[in-house]
């Protein structure tokens, strides 16, 4: 345990808020993304989608587009069948519990199940040509009735989207740690909500894109993802192609929030083409294909009830959770929902908490992982709920959340599910949140505003998440059941010239972690950040890692560097105690220099140690081995908790609807900073990104189950116009778990902040008495609440049903059955 | 996203367009911007196989004011009429078209021609009682924008004719309001109003308002103008013509508006519109 130790070395690159230096090259067009490379004999690749939610494929016609200009070939799913070992996999298989999963192949044959499904694909000698033959392919569709409603999906005599299942419910999972029923029967304070948490779009800026070349015996994908090597992995299996005659690589990627953390059909499918056809095949994701065709995030209702006794100690929180999953279970599907669960408690003690999860089939594109993935539901709703309880009590909610803070004394806290939350000090950031944000100033604001017509609000979120993917044995196979490990690799290479190079099996893809891993490597090994190069997402060059997901690239993949790079320093000490004729254990790393403690003229660079390392003197001992090299594969003991408070300043303009984020104050603890820059960063994004949701995005599908927003007109992503500035602070309380004390913040905003611009809604328009919105808080949505005729209105009201009991597939037992009325 | 094939033909004059028309015929297009028929040609919703590109016509270009009137040429970018404040609610408006990279490439020419009823300017032009003055093989005709807008994307412009002109009113001594209801400031208005007023001896000598996505046109809200006309611009009367501003109409709903709610933002907007054209 060396958190409380500055980091070994001491250069002190730690700590300092260094610009990005992956930006120049980014910001001036010199990246290499997947649209910027063109290989020799190159094809493209375009897909025939389905504009049907739910049809048998009748017919597909091919002969029009195979005679198009420039057409090399047509595939239909029936004509690719035979190239397929297995289907896309989907990883989560837990103990006891059955989850229906049909099989998923890249080409659909027999059925489509969503709009955008693929049923032929194009290759063609330009992109231009593949788009026009594409128009030729003739499918034959014959509809059938689609499912969109997840709750009425779970409904007696609903259509089916998967018929061999008889039901589309897909699982039922569930928690529980302490008494709730207990807690139930004699809480003097209940509440209960249904609480929507809407469908979302990842959208980076960079769509998908992949391309895949053959070369002598081997392939090569290149693709824009954030998981190499378990694409290499998963497609071996898929295609047969012995792991050692693939390399995935993710060269420069382009954002990915959870879009980008899965193995597609589309990356199969140019990869089968290649290898037909022997050349190199492209195909690069239009945005329309992005917003139908890259999974999906959130997409749940949960009915939440809150229990606590009269003075406001919390004794208990339920919630039943209708996860609507899509049509096919992607890498992690199934799994989202539940993946917040360690946190369901938020940062309160809560004696008992009982968790149950059903998923649903719909005639959607499927969900999974996006930015917060299954953690922003859980903290929206405990943060709502801890909002609507304080007005039943007619308590400060603020008071409220401080009396039932779980005290910084105990840490390491064992919540009643059995996680261990590594530490917090709950009281300590909502403190300094209140020291930046006034709120007795902005009550009084508040008031005076009001009576000139103005609807200034503020909300709050003092919330925790659970990253650092992951201790393998918590989540792995005899874990919670991913049938995969969630360690992280570093390789450090010092050169013998005294530069070098650090390979990580994170795959960043825009969060800047080229430049706090090479700030974490610098320190240890006694050069500057400029002398590290770092390479990552290629599975040829660098050992297996696990990519760059949760929050977890800088407290694992950082973590294994650092260890990697302390190996070295380790062997350096070595190296330079015998030639400067001392004890390893008296060189001492400091300012560049390694050096025999008390004779600080007696020293070496990190160049001439690795200089004698490479062409060792006759004074280095034989047992001494040449070269300077180590590896480092880092499981952690426990997950990470970051954690939080967070308000957000609203105007709602009462007359339309319209809400306004006017201010923001953000107090996030992440442990101690690598880079101060990047974490204001990523907060930034976390939080903009939460407005999104809040706000302004939606994937909204229509009754048909065609996609209604099928680009960014429809689908509204907020633009720098729709935000205010951002004032962020930090506290530091270092997380035990690793030796940099760090947590991670990917996510951080995204998790914190959806509460807190709901919250500040509410409180902008109580006086007409509106005490529940589901987002997002479009301008209509907020004016039918307030003028008490829009569905927002009416879903307050719905009754609170009870969950079917039933496993999966033993029929249609819901929520729906107790029926919202 | 990738358009169909098509061919191109840059033009350096009108006759030349005219003429590059009548080749092309039905199936050509003029670029006059591109931001709203490029992406209509890459989600292959349009796919004209000629484009002549009018970007290198510079008689089209430009802002001038005579005989009581503004003629401004149709290539003259939103940009341009954004900096010129001399045009009051034409430049107000212009100044909240899409962003600005939009507004330096799009064209009033370009917009109008297009006819999409959610865009800015036409109903402010409708409001102003601008003309445009076309041109093509028959000869130069002038059309009241009153009759220019026809349906949706649909205008009075025959397959060869090409819009090179818009004149404007002075309206010298109106005063004026625009309010743009957006969800984000870049997008299309949901609802829009422009009100053009001449107060004269307290009252109302003239009062015009212009609706914009309340139907497949932009529309003249009569009966709000009718509340006014001869009345003073005060609360009282503001209030009453805003709550008749959307009288007889029947706009269409979309994903973020019914037709309920489109209709009551007519009369909110309609209300705050007057009130900045009262002067507060």
């Amino acid at each position: 345990m060396s958190v409380t130790e500055a980091p070994k070395g001491g250069n002190g690159y730690v700590g300092q808020a260094m610009k990005r230096r992956e930006d120049p090259r980014m910001i001036t067009g010199r990246g290499n993304y997947i649209d910027d490379m063109i290989l020799p004999g190159m094809l493209y690749m375009a897909v025939v989608r389905s504009p049907e939610a739910h049809a048998t494929i009748t017919s597909i016609d091919t002969a029009e587009a195979k005679a198009a200009p420039g057409v090399v070939a047509v595939f239909t799913g029936e004509e690719l069948a035979g190239d397929f070992a297995g289907p896309i996999p989907m990883v989560w298989d837990p103990p006891g519990v059955d989850i229906n999963t049909p099989e998923h192949w890249p080409l659909k044959r027999g059925e489509v199940k969503h709009v955008g499904d693929p049923i032929a694909v194009v290759v063609a000698n330009t992109k231009g040509q593949a788009a026009d033959a594409a128009d030729l392919v003739i499918a034959e569709l014959d509809p059938k009735p689609a499912v969109v409603d997840p709750e009425k999906a779970l409904e007696e005599g609903s259509p089916l989207v998967w018929e061999q299942f008889g039901t589309n419910k897909t699982h039922e999972w569930a928690v529980a740690g302490g008494d709730f029923d207990g807690a139930l029967s004699v809480a003097e304070v209940m509440v209960e909500q249904r609480v929507v948490n809407h469908r979302i779009s990842g959208a980076p800026i960079e769509p998908r894109g992949s391309i895949a070349e053959p070369r002598a015996e081997s392939l090569t994908l290149y693709s824009a993802t954030q998981i190499p090597h378990i694409a290499r992995f998963v497609l071996s299996g898929m295609l047969e192609i012995p792991e050692d005659r693939l390399r995935v690589v993710a060269p420069d990627v382009g954002g990915g929030f959870g879009a980008k953390l899965q193995v597609y059909a589309e990356e199969a499918l140019v990869l089968v083409l290649a290898k037909r056809l022997n050349r190199p095949v492209k195909w690069v994701e239009t945005r329309s294909e992005h917003m139908s065709t890259s999974h999906h995030g959130r997409d749940q209702i949960a009915y939440v009830t809150l229990t606590a006794k009269r003075d406001g100690t919390l004794t208990g929180v339920r919630a039943k959770v209708i996860a609507d999953l899509g049509a096919y279970q992607q890498i992690l599907t199934p799994f989202i929902p539940e993946l917040g669960f360690p946190v369901a408690g938020g940062c309160y003690k809560i004696p008992a908490i009982d968790l149950n999860f059903v998923g649903v089939f719909t005639n959607k594109m499927a969900t999974d992982a996006i930015r917060g993935a299954g953690r922003p539901e859980m903290t929206y709703w405990i943060e709502l709920m801890m909002d609507k309880l304080a007005r039943e009590l007619d308590m400060d909610p603020l008071e409220l959340r401080r009396k039932n803070f779980i005290p910084k004394e105990e840490f390491p806290y064992e919540t009643p599910l059995g996680i261990v939350y590594d530490s917090g000090n709950y009281e300590g950031t909502l403190d300094k949140l209140l020291v930046n944000f006034d709120l007795d100033a902005f009550r009084a604001e508040q008031a005076q505003l009001r009576e000139k017509g103005i609807h200034r609000g503020v909300g709050f979120s003092t919330w925790v998440e659970v990253c650092g993917l992951a201790p393998s044995r918590a989540v792995g196979p005899q874990g919670v059941g991913l049938q995969a490990a969630f360690w992280e690799s570093a390789m450090v290479r010092v050169h013998p010239s005294g530069s070098a190079t650090v390979y990580s099996g994170a795959s960043p893809h825009g969060q800047g972690l080229d430049t706090s891993f090479a700030q974490i490597a610098a320190d240890r090994l006694g050069i500057t950040p400029e002398q590290v190069h770092v390479i990552h997402g290629d599975t040829d060059t660098g050992p297996f890692g696990w990519g760059t997901y949760g929050s977890r690239s800088l407290s694992v993949g950082g973590e294994a560097i650092a260890r990697a790079a302390e190996k070295v320093q380790e062997k350096a000490k070595k190296v330079c105690a015998a030639l400067l004729e001392a004890a390893p254990e008296d060189i001492e790393l400091a300012d560049g220099k390694f050096s025999v403690k008390g004779s600080p003229d007696k020293s070496m660079t990190m160049a001439e140690i690795s200089g004698a390392a490479h062409i060792p003197p006759n004074e280095l001992p034989a047992d001494i081995e040449p070269g300077l090299e180590e590896a480092s594969f880092y499981d952690p003991e426990n997950f990470v908790f970051p954690f939080g408070a967070h308000a957000c300043i609203v105007d709602v303009d009462i007359e339309t609807g319209k809400v306004k984020v006017v201010d923001y104050y953000a107090v996030d603890d992440c442990g101690p900073a690598i880079n101060p820059m990047l974490i204001e960063g990523q907060v930034h994004g976390g939080i903009a990104h939460a407005i999104g949701q809040a706000l302004y995005e939606q994937v909204v599908y229509d009754d048909e189950g065609q996609l209604v927003t099928g680009t960014f007109v429809d689908y509204a992503l907020p633009t720098a116009a729709e935000l205010p500035s951002f004032n962020t602070d930090r506290t530091e309380t270092p997380s035990p778990v690793n030796s940099l004390g760090v947590k991670g913040v990917g996510e951080a905003g995204t998790i914190a902040a959806t509460p807190a611009v709901t919250a500040a809604v509410l409180d902008a328009i109580k006086p007409t008495g509106v005490e529940w919105l589901d987002m997002p808080l479009t301008p209509m949505r907020v004016w039918q609440a307030i003028h008490g005729d829009g569905p927002a209105a009416t879903e307050q009201g719905k009754d609170i049903p009870e969950h079917g009991q039933g496993s999966a597939g033993s029929g249609p037992a819901s929520p729906g059955e107790g029926g919202p009325s | 996203m990738i358009p169909a094939e098509f061919d191109y033909q840059r033009v350096a004059s009108v006759d030349e367009a005219i003429s590059a028309l009548g080749t092309g015929g039905e199936d050509a297009k003029l670029l006059a911007g591109g931001h709203s028929l490029v992406p209509l040609m890459k989600l292959r919703l349009a796919a004209p196989a000629l484009l002549i590109d009018m970007g290198g016509i510079e008689e089209l270009k430009g802002i001038q004011r005579a005989n009581g009137h503004w003629s401004i040429g149709a290539l003259t970018t939103h940009a341009t009429l954004q900096s010129s404040d001399e045009l009051g609610v034409v430049a107000a408006a212009a100044s909240q078209i899409a962003d600005q990279q939009v507004r330096n490439r799009g064209t009033i020419g370009g917009s109008l021609a297009h006819g999409d009823p959610a865009s800015d300017l036409p109903a402010v032009l409708l409001a102003a009682e601008a003309e445009v003055v076309a041109r093509g093989a028959g000869g130069e005709r002038t059309i009241p924008v009153a009759e220019l807008w026809q349906d949706y994307l649909t205008t009075a412009l025959t397959p060869d004719e090409v819009l090179t002109e818009v004149r404007l009113p002075a309206l010298d001594g109106y005063s004026w309001g625009y309010e743009k209801f957006t969800r984000r400031a870049e997008d299309w208005a949901m609802v829009g109003v422009a009100v053009l007023a001449k107060v004269s001896d307290g009252v109302c000598e003239d009062v015009r308002i212009g609706l914009t996505h309340m139907a497949s046109t932009p529309l003249r809200a009569t009966a709000a103008e009718e509340a006014l006309r001869g009345q003073p611009l005060d609360a009282e009367h503001i209030a009453a013509a805003a709550s008749a501003a959307a009288d007889g109409t029947e706009p269409p709903g979309d994903l973020n508006a019914t037709a309920e709610y489109k209709r009551h933002l007519a009369g909110v907007l309609t209300g705050r519109a007057l009130r900045t054209a009262a002067g507060g």
